[in-house]
């Protein structure tokens, strides 16, 4: 009797299994973004995944973040994952392209590509707009907690060395934005390949590390907020999400000196399973009124003026995220790096972060 | 007859470790061996190990230490729970085995939130009116953070140990005229040596390649091996200097391994003499 029970118990059960294997038959988009960067419900924003569902019932979102392009790339490089939609910068979408992991849009299933401002289209990374659809735009600068930094000693990047602050100051953990500060820093291009002059920014880096508390990049919120820490270079969205938490807490771009302008991209790379309904998420997102609400909780730059009158008047008003075209002529844009000066540069970061005498390899010297 | 039974039984066993050991430890050795860029034969990948010796010594000397206060927090543990009524005995083994079964990086975490300046430890310090500690991102605080992680890895070997002393031994020293300290430093200890010695391997080896815990509780001065490895294949996009760097880690903790094995030999020769 017990045997007979325990069969039809694995009967009812085996059933169960594959009855709800039938009715599910959405399709899954991986989409890979960078942490904190899609409003999800939070602080009485909409929820852009659950709207995105909600519209598409067949199709289901299977949500994943990353924290740095080279994380991303690294992953991607490496294979055997399957991803239906990324969000990375501009120099690493030139990366990209010339590197053949992206696949050709399909505009026709991207109507809203048409809202996109003039100003975001035919850009340095992908000058023909055949691989991506911008997201947000946003700069690059500083920011601090006016209760502890004393404001005689907010000027430029140099705060960034300021042994006053020593263990209260947080760094990129990436080679890229870490390199770019001290690019300006010193006067250099940002978009330099001299091997000399990454040399010299890798060393000033190296000096820095004894008053660095931690290399992060999405801790930055908890420890800014929570005054762990005091310092830290970050995106500008970022500091208006930080900000609502913390009161003290200022952004500034630096006087006189040089600063990046970036633009994140979504695109579709060729490990894609399901194109059409990537190219139906990217589309959604462009949609104004999703953008809006979006980018009211993430802050950044939209690409869609038309987004902005669906936004909180205080963002689309707020100098941090929208700063005058005075300012941003003296910003910059990432460009891809050739493959051999990315290494390089990667490799002194590596050199830098793990605390070994820095130096270039032999091929350079 | 019997010899090929044993064999056909631990076939599965042996397919399982050809390919899961065996192959992919050639995978790393052809990565060590192998410039990242044109992947080409090279020893540049061993040359440049130099570079990271002073990292290899540190990892020893944090795990070296870490194991030793592990000992010696842990063996008095281990003994007492030996000797303790077997009811209490299942508790209290359940008592040190209970941590283990949370992830050691949410424990690691729970320790930077009780450490940093704002954390839990400072706040309650200010609020009784005394000077904040700064406890975080110190050496002492990556050995803690060690010692915190590995040490049921050295009490349950111990108490295994302990635990199947037989106790006509101690009775026949203490009627031979052994005093107290006698009886453990002559038969106690010598007897517990073995667990000794797995609980400072099973301490020293993890520790030696721990990754999370230097990087979340330790200066960006303390580096350790396990994070340049990690750093290596996750941001640095060069598997090849990673293959080399933890291939040296691998003959580290062989040597170091049978260093003290090698010891403990002796130990257990002495015992039975």
């Amino acid at each position: 009797m017990k045997k007979l029970f325990c069969f039809l118990l694995a009967c009812v059960l085996s059933f169960g299994c594959c009855a709800c294997m039938e009715t599910d038959d959405r399709v899954t988009i991986n989409v890979y973004n960078w942490g904190q960067y899609i409003s999800e419900g939070n602080d009485g924003c909409i929820d852009v995944i659950a709207l995105f569902e909600e519209a598409y019932p067949n199709i289901r979102v299977n949500y994943v973040t990353f924290d740095s392009n080279e994380t991303m790339y690294t992953k991607m490089a490496g294979g055997g994952i399957t991803v239906d939609v990324i969000i990375p910068s501009d120099y690493m979408v030139g990366r990209l392209i010339e590197e053949g992991m992206l696949l050709e849009l399909d505009f026709d299933n991207i109507p809203n590509y048409k809202y996109i401002d003039q100003r975001f289209r035919n850009t340095d990374y992908d000058p023909e707009n055949k691989y991506s659809v911008p997201y947000t735009w946003g700069t690059v600068g500083i920011i601090y907690n006016s209760k502890y930094v004393d404001e005689e000693d907010v000027t430029g990047w140099e705060l960034l060395w300021n042994e006053k602050y020593a263990d209260k100051i947080l760094m990129f953990d990436n080679s890229r934005d870490a390199f770019c500060i001290t690019q300006c820093l010193l006067g250099y291009d940002i978009n330099s390949t001299d091997p000399q002059e990454f040399l010299a920014c890798a060393q000033k880096l190296a000096e820095q590390r004894p008053v660095v508390q931690q290399y992060i990049m999405d801790q930055v919120f908890d420890l800014m907020e929570n005054e762990e820490a005091w310092i830290a270079p970050y995106y500008a969205g970022d500091y208006l999400t930080m900000a609502d938490e913390n009161e003290d807490l200022c952004f500034y771009l630096p006087e006189g000196q040089g600063f990046n302008t970036f633009i994140d991209a979504m695109c579709i790379p060729t490990c894609a399973k399901n194109k059409k309904e990537a190219e139906t998420f990217i589309n959604f997102l462009c949609d104004p009124e999703i953008a809006g609400g979006n980018m009211d909780w993430i802050c950044y730059g939209t690409p869609l003026s038309a987004a902005k009158e669906y936004m909180d008047p205080e963002v689309v008003n707020d100098p941090v995220a929208y700063p005058d075209d005075e300012i941003l002529d003296r910003g910059d844009g990432y460009i891809a790096l050739p493959r051999s000066a990315t290494r390089l540069m990667e490799e002194l970061f590596m050199q830098v972060r793990n605390g070994i005498a820095v130096h270039l390899p032999k091929k350079y010297s | 007859m019997k010899k090929n039974k044993s064999l056909l039984l631990s076939g599965p066993y042996i397919a399982w470790m050809v390919i899961f050991t065996l192959i992919p430890l050639c995978v790393v050795l052809f990565y060590a061996l192998t410039d990242v860029d044109t992947g080409a034969f090279s020893f540049g990948n061993i040359e440049n190990l130099v570079l990271y010796l002073p990292a290899f010594w540190r990892s020893i000397l944090y795990s070296v230490v870490s194991a030793l206060i592990c000992l010696v927090i842990g063996y008095p543990v281990a003994y007492y729970m030996a000797h303790c009524r077997p009811t209490a005995q299942r508790f209290l083994y359940m008592l040190v085995m209970l941590p283990m079964c949370m992830s050691f990086l949410l424990r690691t975490l729970a320790w930077v939130g009780l450490l940093q300046d704002t954390g839990i430890i400072n706040n309650f310090l200010e609020m009784l009116g005394l000077p904040r500690l700064s406890l975080i991102r110190t050496p002492g605080a990556v050995i803690l953070g060690m010692v915190y992680n590995y040490l049921p890895y050295m009490i349950l070997p111990l108490y295994a140990i302990i635990v199947k002393i037989d106790n006509r031994l101690i009775e026949a020293a203490e009627d031979l005229g052994c005093n107290s300290i006698q009886v453990f430093a002559r038969v106690v200890l010598p007897l517990s040596m073995p667990g000794i010695l797995s609980g400072v391997t099973m301490v020293f080896v993890p520790a030696v390649s721990t990754f999370y815990i230097s990087n979340k509780l330790g200066s960006t001065d303390i580096v350790l091996i396990g994070d340049i490895i990690e750093r290596q294949f996750k941001q640095g996009d060069n598997a090849n200097m990673g293959a080399a760097l933890s291939l040296l880690l691998m003959v580290l903790v062989f040597v170091c391994t049978g260093i003290m094995n090698r010891f403990g030999s002796d130990e257990e020769g002495g015992v039975l003499v």
